[in-house]
């Protein structure tokens, strides 16, 4: 798609939620139904992706819409609304976690140092996207499985870079973390997910993933 | 400039991000073209960056949005069903609390509402400031009542003295008036915060 589509799209949209947004405010509570729809899957999704269980994922994510609803004042027009939405669910799932205390031994790769250079483990060749892969539901298992087995700050990223479409600059200020961290981050994350998952999607699964038998690369 | 394997898996990322300057693109494409291992990597970490962009990633389960529906629901200041909701409670709260007026002559005599529906309010002080449409069947808490529609024709009163004249309280300000001063007395969550600040000013 042309970039000049692309912005002339986002602008009609971003357009469209001002205008729903001040309505909301000026007493028409209701349009928040609308103003969130196109956003609830992706509410759910970070959730899911930061908590790792469907049950938190559902509740955080329920809590993150009704807290949008009821702050829909103290949102300034500054960012986009699906980033201010996404930050909300960040911290949503990030304060569930503390609370319910799940990663209380964190994995190996949240310990380790940002610097240094990742090296990649595997050079399967892997060229084609199986676009219709994720129509299977074991392939999607495996992507969760693998984007799970990440430790806490790489999977944040990668989900609000990647999976959300955030730009690093919203990335950034989402988690809390400087743009260069991001850029740091990204890179292991996408590295270590295509480690995992390229000798299988490679090799069609035919065995299970290395790092399901506890042998981590990193 | 030329470049490393190592050196490239390093801006790998940024690469993929239009992130590098047009020099180091250069370099990495011409070591890119002639590097099979760099070149795999390269396109399988466009392949992650693809597959978990989809937005069919994650799907929410079954009846997700329709949970989340009735939990704003719940949390709406202007619902009509609340509304309704308010009403039936409030007549059921008064047969039971005039059940226990009945010595009181005006629980017996008692004014013919304008609107047959209605019941007279109860929890509303009866010295309480109200305002009435001449032609209207409720009492407001303010003017600002959007559901005070003639508002050339306005009078001011007490609400035992509207209650007197047959008004009923009005479902959306009334209540948003009684509940924000029960609300004082409670400790109160995020639950009232849109309630309190959609126009309560007016009032």
């Amino acid at each position: 798609m042309p970039e000049e589509a692309i912005s002339l799209e986002n602008r009609a949209e971003r357009l469209n939620e001002e205008t729903l947004i001040r309505r909301i405010r000026d007493g028409e509570p209701e349009l928040f139904y609308e103003l969130i729809r196109p956003y609830e899957r992706r509410v759910y999704s970070t959730a899911f992706a930061i908590l790792r269980n469907e049950a938190d994922a559902e509740d955080v994510a329920q809590e993150a819409v009704l807290k949008a609803f009821k702050h829909i004042r103290q949102f300034r027009g500054e960012a986009r609304f699906s980033t201010w939405l996404i930050q909300i669910t960040v911290n949503e799932a990030r304060m569930r976690r503390r609370k319910e205390h799940i990663e209380i031994m964190q994995p190996i790769a949240d310990q380790q140092d940002d610097e240094g250079n990742y090296v990649p483990r595997d050079f399967a060749d892997w060229r084609e996207i199986p676009s219709e892969a994720l129509e299977r539901s074991e392939v999607r298992q495996k992507l969760a499985e693998a984007l799970a087995s990440l430790g806490q700050k790489y999977r944040e990223v990668f989900v609000l870079r990647d999976m959300q479409h955030l730009s690093i600059e919203e990335t950034a200020k989402a988690l809390g973390v400087s743009t260069a961290s991001v850029k740091t981050r990204l890179l292991r994350a996408r590295l270590m997910l295509r480690d995992l998952l390229a000798p299988g999607i490679g090799g069609g699964w035919s065995s299970k993933l290395s790092f399901a038998k506890g042998t981590k690369p990193w | 400039m030329v470049v490393t394997c190592e050196q490239l898996w390093h801006e790998l990322s940024n690469y993929l991000d239009g992130e590098v300057s047009p020099d180091l693109r250069a370099a990495m494409d011409e070591h890119l073209r002639e590097c099979q291992k760099c070149s795999a990597v390269l396109e399988g970490t466009r392949n992650v960056i693809g597959l978990y962009g989809e937005d069919s990633m994650f799907e929410p389960p079954h009846g997700f949005s329709q949970r989340l529906h009735r939990r704003l629901e719940e949390n709406m200041p202007r619902q009509r069903g609340t509304a309704i909701g308010w009403m039936v409670a409030v007549a059921a709260a008064l047969l039971i609390v005039g059940s226990f007026e009945l010595g009181d002559s005006s629980a017996f005599v008692g004014p013919q509402q304008r609107s047959q529906q209605a019941q007279p309010g109860i929890g509303v002080p009866p010295g309480m400031m109200v305002v009435v449409a001449e032609d209207g069947k409720l009492f407001h808490a303010g003017a600002g009542c959007p559901l005070l529609h003639d508002k050339a024709h306005l009078r001011t009163m007490t609400a035992s003295e509207a209650r007197r004249e047959g008004y009923t309280p009005c479902v959306q300000c009334m209540k948003k008036y009684l509940t924000e001063n029960a609300a004082l007395d409670a400790d109160d969550d995020d639950g009232g915060e849109l309630a309190s600040s959609t126009g309560s000013t007016s009032y």
